[in-house]
């Protein structure tokens, strides 16, 4: 069972609508019984850097989840604010602490003058490291829709970059811990493609 | 490099897929389902779902589910947002951003709320607008009121409280597919920083062009030409590459 993780602001039905659709079964919750029960655990999110950490704090199940993701190594996937709450901190709204998964914190995108932001639509993903989750897209382009992103201390944990008047970290991928900062669930194929390749891991 | 969005409108009024002139003479041409449907089917960069009866009778959950089943892509709901609940009940439900308008004209701040709460990345302001005596006035109410305001004020406004996207609508050009309002466009563009969806006018592959190059657009919606003629987003998309614009294909 691949486990939704119900934050309470993210587009959980989108993530549950792709999975439903390729025929995985999945459940979205936040309960520590099913964070315990899940084979993979998906944490979607749309919205602010803070307001992602307080309802994840509401949820009760920051330990459980560590737990799953640090200590028994389950796949885990942060899509947009999920991949970004990985991060030491954020800078989104004040300054908040975040899961620490990932080192690095989380800043507004410097698009320079001639760009807009938010970063909205569909753009290309350059694949540094030929990563199981990007296995069959032949033509990798999916939709983001963000004004920050995770930037990393490690670069090496960068698996794919995005050009948006500075290179933006686009995936992330650091043992069994991904994160991707468009939307595979509203990527079409290749964002379907996507999903089905994490969720055989 | 981002890609320049084809994005299909479809308006829904008494359960039916309806397509308006200048807001008005709504006809009836279909199954909205089925619409969707094709549009998901061909792969569509984005869609705009607007729920004309919403404005008076609410939200309708079960129709937002019935659309975020068949649309694996970016989608846009309006009609009836007035509530932070509403938004919250879009969002849950699979949609990914929300159209604002009668809400923000009447209350301002719930642009500034909304965004604060859900991220601007989801929160759309949608500015349908009129020419009247040689200046662009905005309408609310789909397009019934008109506010007082005049369209760079107002788009500066709404990007100062919070939107994240500006969903622009020409009355005059609804439905008629002349062409979308340049002129208008421009002004919009010209005054705020976060992208701008044009729409009103499309009938012609030359129109998208246009708005793009000359307009400023970030994205072009488009409805009467999907529906009464031969042309695709995806062949608008080939024709737009033809121009160095760069699309999904």
């Amino acid at each position: 069972m691949v486990l939704i993780f119900a934050t309470g602001i993210g587009n959980v039905g989108s993530v549950k609508n792709a999975l439903d659709f390729l025929g995985v079964k999945s459940l979205i919750s936040n309960d520590r019984k099913n964070i315990r029960k899940a084979d993979h655990i998906i944490l979607p999110g749309v919205g602010g850097f803070g307001e992602g950490m307080k309802a994840l704090s509401r949820s009760g199940a920051i330990e459980t989840l560590k737990e799953e993701v640090l200590v028994k190594k389950k796949p885990f996937l942060g899509i947009c604010l999920g991949m970004q709450l990985l991060a030491d901190f954020g800078e989104e709204g004040g300054v908040n602490k975040g899961l620490g998964f990932i080192n690095g914190r989380v800043r507004r995108i410097n698009p320079g003058a001639n760009l807009a932001l938010p970063h909205i639509g569909w753009d290309d993903v350059i694949v540094k490291v030929n990563s199981v989750i990007f296995q069959g897209i032949d033509s990798p382009v999916f939709y983001f829709v963000h004004d920050f992103f995770l930037e990393a201390e490690d670069q090496t944990a960068v698996i794919a970059t995005c050009q948006y008047g500075e290179n933006i970290s686009a995936a992330i991928n650091k043992k069994n811990i991904y994160g991707v900062q468009f939307h595979p669930e509203k990527s079409q194929k290749s964002g379907l493609k996507l999903l089905r390749n994490f969720v055989t891991i | 490099m981002l890609k320049t969005r084809v994005i299909p409108v479809l308006t829904i009024k008494d359960l039916r897929l309806v397509k308006s002139i200048r807001f008005g003479l709504y006809r009836n041409i279909g199954s909205y389902i089925s619409a969707v449907k094709v549009f998901n089917a061909r792969n569509v960069d984005e869609m705009i779902v607007l729920d004309i009866d919403a404005s008076k009778n609410g939200l309708k959950p079960w129709l937002i589910t019935q659309l975020t089943k068949e649309c694996f892509m970016p989608l846009t709901i309006g009609g009836g947002i007035k509530t932070l609940k509403d938004i919250r009940t879009a969002l849950k439900l699979g949609a990914d951003k929300v159209t604002i308008n009668t809400a923000a004209a009447q209350n301002p701040e719930f642009l500034n709320e909304a965004s604060s709460r859900f991220g601007r990345q989801c929160i759309v302001a949608s500015i349908d607008v009129k020419k009247v005596a040689e200046r662009f006035e905005v309408y609310s109410n789909n397009g019934k009121r008109q506010t007082g305001k005049s369209v760079k004020e107002w788009a500066k406004e709404v990007e100062h409280r919070g939107a994240g996207e500006i969903f622009l609508t020409s009355i005059d050009r609804d439905g008629t597919m002349q062409g979308y309002d340049i002129e208008l466009v421009k002004i919009v563009t010209r005054s705020v920083s976060i992208p701008v969806i044009a729409s009103g006018g499309a009938g012609k592959l030359n129109h998208f062009v246009k708005v793009i190059k000359q307009g400023g657009a970030s994205a072009v919606a488009a409805a009467s030409i999907f529906q009464y003629t031969d042309i695709t987003p995806n062949k608008v998309k080939d024709y737009l590459a033809k121009f160095n614009i760069g699309v999904r294909v």
